[in-house]
């Protein structure tokens, strides 16, 4: 066990710290509003502009080569800075590791630096009206023509997608195919003819959702990401990342706990809300514990089938029961609209985006449990 | 031995519950979003004599007790009648107003905004005052749920005379009301999760064949069927003027409350993305829910009083 960070460690995180204090914006309207998403952007390039927008990625693509440490803490000031939502998450946490990981040379020196700066926004286009948790149920079709591929069919509940500018999404490539076989990963500029975006609002009413449908929208070849027929492994490693740790990384819980804190030092919690705040604690401090030990796993080749399962299941369960208490620490002011109703209402939809958390605890029992699957 | 609804009740919920269906659709409730005080919704509650429901006969109301009040109101939560419900038909019960429906009563609890105030024709303070609103609504707050906006109002200050039983009387029937309208939600609620469930294939199978939703709805409805002969027994309590009314009275709204709240998380779960919507109607009932699980006592106030009558805590 060292607990300590190297003396490089501590001097990036003072620097971020000190940047960030200084930086952050607050107070900034929702980003799933066109004019917040607009403002969202003008601090996104900020980011950029002072190397802080993709601290993890090589410096030639805008980042600073850092290690998972660093990025961990890095994470831990943003949000204890009171840092706002990242509106390019789809594409630099979730689109970014995949193009890593399958993307052609040309793909990543093209798509990876317009990303990081938020020149491109990207959206994830996978579910449609009838495929949620069935993902391999999918009907959107991709149909060979000449020197490209023409697209047909309908996503739905795309993150943003009405303000965006591209979109990652699994079509059917093999029309003879079944379930996970026959898919092909596209990136496709929402700008191509054929492709239409409908916003529409999600729980808080904010137009956070998308529906995008494709008439015979043309593609060339090079939007294929990962290789023909090979959708399906290429989106799992995304999903990978969308459950683990780059979506959703512990700063977030801890930096809500502290929130939490501030907020119970102002109301009177009553015995029950005093054992639940020390629970809250615990729970986000057991998450930052949880991610040490599982990146150290995970360098040392000792990562375990299933993980990234638990994980997902810790954070969305654990925001649902911060805002909880808050709600219940604002008791009747709770029904107002404000920064806590707001992230309770999000909260919500922790258990069902990225993989529900009944089809993740489907994957705990079975795949770490070794439980028989019917 | 006879633990239920008396028979009058009954067939005022069971008609009320037909002429709702029609009188109050989701489209209603999203009206009342935009800020509609739903004229005609509360005209066709008068006709009913709901809002007038505790008054007595000789007085011009239906003479019901509480339990044909908390009848009514299961059936209203059901609805999503959108307004000051429960707080109307327990004013109307102290201070004379039409019980047509034209009358609209908000209660200030504390001073300063008022949920249902710009929607409503009065407001109530319980310190004994009821203000006939002379002027639109002033500075709005908004809330999650927007039919209940908190707003200031302006009026004229009637003084009634409220005796310290009657303010007692008012707040048990104000939980009390409370309970019954969030176990009615939390029935819609269930309804329309059930009717989903049963539709939505996903895996080639509905999705309410999987454990993974039937169980914790099972155990939702453990909690709504476990709290509605607790809002019996408190409106019993009352109608008794028993020494217990007050535990009874807060054991039904803790108990409702928690088990409404839980309906909502569990039918939105079961729901995926699609309820996670405002073009659903799903969300128009829940946020009620939220908003109604915290007002009038929330379960943790509930259950300290709950405590302090079993002596269990004296210093609350
Ligand atoms: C806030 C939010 C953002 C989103 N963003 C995006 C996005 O950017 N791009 C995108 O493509 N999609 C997005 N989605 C959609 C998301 O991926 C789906 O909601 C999710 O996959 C679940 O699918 P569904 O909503 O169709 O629910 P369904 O699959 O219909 O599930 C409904 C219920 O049935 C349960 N269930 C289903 N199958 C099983 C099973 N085998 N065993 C047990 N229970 C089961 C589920 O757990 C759930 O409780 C988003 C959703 C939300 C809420």
């Amino acid at each position: 066990m060292d607990l300590r960070e190297t003396e490089a460690e501590q001097q990036f995180r003072a620097e971020a710290r000190d940047w960030l204090e200084e930086n952050v914006p607050h107070g900034l309207p929702s980003g799933d509003t066109q004019e917040g998403f607009a403002l969202h952007l003008e601090w996104e390039r900020a980011l950029f502009d002072a190397r802080y927008a993709v601290v993890s990625w090589p410096e030639q693509y805008g980042g600073r080569g850092a290690s998972v440490w660093e990025w961990i803490a890095f994470e831990e000031e943003y949000y204890r800075a009171g840092g706002p939502q990242r509106v390019t998450q789809n594409g630099i946490f979730l689109l970014a590791p995949t193009l890593f990981e399958f993307g052609t040379q040309e793909q990543q020196d093209t798509l990876l630096p317009r990303m990081a700066s938020a020149q491109d926004l990207w959206c994830q286009g996978w579910s449609e009206p009838g495929s949620g948790s069935d993902l391999a149920s999918l009907k959107s079709r991709a149909d060979k023509v000449d020197g490209g591929w023409k697209l047909n069919g309908q996503k739905t509940w795309t993150t943003r997608g009405a303000f965006c500018t591209h979109l990652f999404g699994l079509f059917r490539s093999d029309p003879e195919s079944e379930r996970h076989h026959g898919l092909t990963y596209f990136l496709v500029p929402l700008d191509t003819p054929g492709v239409t975006v409908r916003g529409f609002a999600r729980l808080d009413g904010d137009e956070g959702f998308a529906e995008v449908f494709f008439d015979d929208a043309f593609v060339p070849d090079s939007a294929v990401l990962g290789g023909v027929g090979k959708g399906w492994s290429v989106a799992m490693a995304t999903t990978g990342s969308e459950r683990g740790l780059t979506l959703r990384s512990p700063g977030r819980y801890t930096a809500t706990v502290d929130r939490l804190l501030e907020l119970a030092a102002d109301r009177e919690p009553d015995d029950g809300e005093v054992q639940r705040l020390a629970q809250a604690w615990m729970d986000a401090e057991a998450y930052r514990l949880f991610t040490l030990q599982q990146v150290t796993n995970e360098r040392a080749g000792r990562g375990r089938p299933g993980e990234s399962s638990l994980n997902k299941l810790h954070w969305s369960e654990l925001d649902i029961r911060l805002h909880e208490l808050a709600l219940d620490l604002l008791g009747p002011d709770a029904e107002l609209e404000g920064p806590w109703s707001k992230g309770f209402q999000f909260s919500l939809s922790g258990p069902i985006y990225a993989g529900t958390n009944e089809v993740q605890r489907n994957i705990v029992s079975e795949r770490l449990l070794g439980l028989p699957r019917k | 031995m006879y633990f239920g609804l008396p028979d009058d009740a009954v067939a005022l919920k069971e008609g009320l519950r037909e002429v709702l269906a029609t009188a109050c659709t989701p489209a209603t409730i999203r009206s009342a979003w935009d800020g509609d005080p739903c004229d005609q919704l509360w005209k066709v509650l008068g006709e009913f004599g709901v809002p007038g429901l505790l008054v007595a006969e000789e007085n011009g109301g239906l003479g019901l007790d509480e339990l044909g009040f908390v009848a009514a109101l299961e059936e209203c939560g059901y609805a999503g009648v959108p307004g000051p419900v429960v707080e109307t038909l327990t004013s109307l019960a102290v201070a004379p107003l039409p019980m047509d429906g034209s009358a609209r009563v908000a209660v200030q609890a504390l001073n300063g905004p008022t949920p249902h105030a710009a929607v409503s024709t009065h407001v109530l303070d319980l310190s004994g005052t009821l203000y006939e609103l002379t002027k639109g609504a002033g500075e709005v707050t908004e809330t999650v749920d927007r039919s209940r906006q908190l707003a200031t109002f302006e009026g004229e200050a009637l003084e009634i005379r409220l005796s310290d039983d009657d303010v007692a009387l008012f707040e048990r029937r104000g939980a009390l009301g409370t309970a019954a309208l969030l176990l009615g939600l939390a029935r819609r609620q269930l309804d329309l999760t059930v009717g989903y469930v049963k539709t939505r294939q996903q895996f080639g199978a509905p999705i309410g064949s999987f454990q993974a939703i039937k169980h914790p709805l099972a155990d939702a409805v453990v909690g709504t069927e476990f709290a509605w002969p607790a809002v019996l027994r408190a409106a019993q309590a009352i109608i008794d003027q028993d020494d217990d009314a007050d535990l009874y009275v807060s054991m039904a709204k803790a108990l409702a409350s928690d088990a409404a709240y839980r309906m909502s998380r569990v039918c939105l779960q079961a729901h995926g993305a699609m309820g996670y919507t405002v073009e659903y109607d799903l969300h128009l009932f829940a946020k009620r829910t939220w908003s109604l699980s915290k007002d009038w006592g929330t379960a943790s106030d509930h259950r300290e009083l709950v405590a302090e009558h079993l002596g269990i805590r004296s210093d609350v």
